[in-house]
């Protein structure tokens, strides 16, 4: 899932501060995932939002709501109704939500309420951890399932390098070495051979090189 | 000969090549450089240059390259992937071409975490390996990475790092392997505390035909202090100190442990002599360089041979 | 001027505390009628979200009042139920309106005197600290 994280406090408070009526908007995928902007936390931050206002002798009307997703046009287009006399809109969703939100309101002024973070997996509950990077050439088939690119702190393709200590990455005895992972898994597969072969130098167009990526899907588009 | 890289000749002659390194200042200041080229020249093949070094912004590997050759000295020029990508690389390589240096090495370097940018984003474009392809590229070829003609390409005699005490071990032969496979023309290996590890790993290296095909010279660092061993051994990843050398250091007073560090140092490079496949030695007495000739005469490897 | 009374709000879970409470009111021990007590099955039911909410509606002291640590009826909700009083102070500190004002608290089902004695204790805590800084703030209606 896309992981993200809510802002500081005084960071959103201070990105609303001028508003008396705004619409904080939850997402019910990624964002419920990784518990930063799903149903609850909508509540949650709607509750602390109100209580610090009221602390400062001002009044927020808030009104909370949380889509299926907010990257989808159809999805959003239910907020129509609700963006009426409202003047901000807070979005709990990642980037992408937040400025589709943007896109499709394009007279309110959309703020970010979470910080979005990495493409990742849940380790156990309560801890994710980045696992993909987008580079949009996938060689996870040659590296035994682990990416080099997203794990490894230099992104070789070629590692490890000479700072692996002990499986952990030289810039942190918390982060594993992405090489000692591959290579650990190559033994288990039985592909020990294959750490000999050169992964040649990597084209980064499909991976945002060549500007910002699109994809269209010429049976589906209309 | 691939190159006219005096490092290539002296090693091509079967002598023991010695080269060192000068780390450039932490500002425009030439005569920093000026001043440890003095006390190197005459007692080294080929110096190292070192490129923004454990991520800390110093005067470019290039510039300093430069200057060291204009004092008549052979600059080993380091690249690391994390600074620039494949076109900056290139670039910097037909320029210290042109400038009269023919000898690099290729590196990834130390992640910006440790250094005095820890903000900023790292490149690695490219790793080290596909680093000294293209290197290799260049010089065989003719060709750019993307494939263009280069106009005089340059001939760059092409090095790389090794590290037998990183884990995990059984991986350090098969990386040096990769990037001999890569095209590197000499390896230099991390600092040699552990006599017995790095035996080891030359067995399996010589096994595999390795030291052949390829150029491997030792690396050595006289400690200071057992401070300094202490540090070494706890706080460098990848570093390999054994205990009976910060005993050792510890059981010498304050006032001798300088001394006691550079005779230590003498006796590994006298070991390393005996270790089938060793080719010369890289002496890294980082901000300690007024050592290196006595350490090089106390070895008994001067006077260098003259091959120019 | 009327003296502060404060509004405590206290969590009970239905195998320890809210026993406890039971207990200290059938052994006829007094204890504040300040403190307002919300009987749970588990502590662990007790969710951030429920405590803000106290405090949004004019709590000036909450507690979560759980089993002894080891003994949760449903294993470890206890625990769960520490963490969320922990991340809620946190929270009210970063708003202002101060996190000691929320606490975790555990005992077993046969504590009636403890209870009491808890029950006396945070109130007069949350006397000395005040009321509920947006207690008397009136609201528009949303």
């Amino acid at each position: 899932m896309i992981t993200a994280e809510r802002k500081p406090l005084e960071e959103i408070i201070d990105s609303i501060r001028p508003f008396q009526r705004i619409l904080l908007v939850g997402c019910n995928e990624c964002v419920t995932v990784c518990a930063a902007g799903g149903r609850k936390e909508v509540g949650i931050l709607s509750s602390l939002l109100q209580m610090s206002f009221l602390k400062q002798g001002k009044n927020l009307q808030i009104r909370e709501h949380t889509l299926e997703r907010q990257c989808d046009p159809e999805y959003v287009e239910e907020l129509t109704s609700l963006v009426d006399g409202v003047e901000a809109i807070l979005s709990m969703a990642c980037g992408c939500g937040v400025q589709e939100l943007s896109r499709r309101f394009k007279n309110k002024p959309v703020f970010p309420a979470v910080n979005t973070t990495f493409m990742g997996a849940s380790e156990r509950q309560g801890v994710w951890a980045e696992r993909c990077r987008g580079c949009g050439d996938c060689l996870l088939g040659i590296t035994g399932g682990i990416c080099p690119i997203a794990r490894c702190s230099k992104q070789l393709m070629n590692g490890p390098c000479g700072g692996s200590t002990s499986g952990k990455c030289e810039i942190s005895p918390e982060v594993d070495c992405a090489w000692q992972l591959i290579w650990d898994r190559l033994k288990l597969l039985g592909l020990e051979n294959r750490y000999e072969e050169i992964i040649p130098a990597k084209d980064w167009r499909p991976g945002g090189a060549a500007g910002p990526r699109k994809i269209i899907r010429e049976d589906l588009a209309e | 000969m691939k190159t006219d890289s005096v490092l290539e000749k002296v090693l091509n002659a079967g002598e023991l090549a010695v080269t060192s390194e000068c780390g450039p200042p932490r500002g425009s200041v030439p005569e920093k450089i000026r001043q440890k080229a003095e006390m190197l020249k005459g007692y080294i093949d080929a110096v190292n240059v070192t490129d923004n070094q454990t991520a800390m912004v110093r005067m470019s590997s290039f510039a300093a390259g430069v200057f060291l050759r204009q004092l008549g000295l052979h600059p080993i020029l380091q690249m690391v992937t994390r600074d620039r990508n494949r076109l900056a690389m290139q670039a910097d390589i037909l320029g210290a071409y042109a400038h009269g240096i023919n000898t690099m090495l290729c590196l990834s370097g130390d992640h910006p975490y440790f250094g005095d940018h820890p903000m900023a984003a790292p490149v690695h474009d490219l790793d080290s390996i596909q680093f000294v392809q293209l290197v290799k590229k260049m010089r065989e070829e003719g060709r750019f990475q993307g494939g263009g003609e280069i106009e005089n390409p340059p001939k760059m005699f092409i090095g790389a790092a090794a590290n037998p005490f990183a884990d995990p071990f059984e991986l350090r032969v098969a990386r040096l392997a990769k990037k001999v496979a890569a095209g590197a023309d000499f390896i230099q290996t991390q600092c040699i505390y552990n006599v017995d590890k790095f035996e080891k790993w030359m067995e399996g290296v010589c096994q595999r035909g390795l030291h052949q095909k390829c150029y491997i010279l030792a690396g050595v660092t006289p400690l200071k202090s057992v401070g300094m061993a202490r540090y070494m051994k706890n706080k460098v990843p990848g570093m390999d100190v054994p205990q009976e050398l910060v005993d050792r250091m510890a059981g010498v007073p304050k006032d001798k442990q300088a001394e006691e560090g550079i005779q230590i140092c003498v006796e590994t490079i006298e070991r390393l002599k005996m270790v089938k496949g060793v080719a010369g030695f890289h002496i890294m007495a980082i901000e300690w360089e007024q050592k290196v000739p006595e350490i090089v005469e106390r070895a008994g490897l001067y006077p260098r041979p003259k091959v120019e | 001027m009327e003296a502060f009374e404060p509004v405590i709000i206290a969590f009970c879970c239905h195998y320890c505390a809210y026993t406890a409470a039971d207990m200290a009111g059938s052994q006829r021990l007094c204890y504040p009628p300040n403190v307002k007590i919300i009987r749970v099955p588990c502590s662990g039911k007790v969710d951030t979200l429920h405590l803000l909410k106290a405090f949004e509606n004019g709590a000036d002291g909450v507690y979560v009042a759980g089993c002894l640590e080891g003994d949760c009826h449903f294993k470890s909700g206890n625990v769960r139920a520490a963490k969320r009083v922990a991340q809620v102070r946190q929270l009210l500190d970063e708003i202002g309106i101060g996190g000691e004002r929320v606490e975790m608290v555990n005992l077993s089902a046969g504590m009636g005197e403890r209870f009491a004695e808890m029950a006396r204790q945070i109130t007069e805590k949350i006397r000395k600290l005040g009321p509920n800084p947006i207690r008397n703030i009136t609201r528009l209606a949303s």
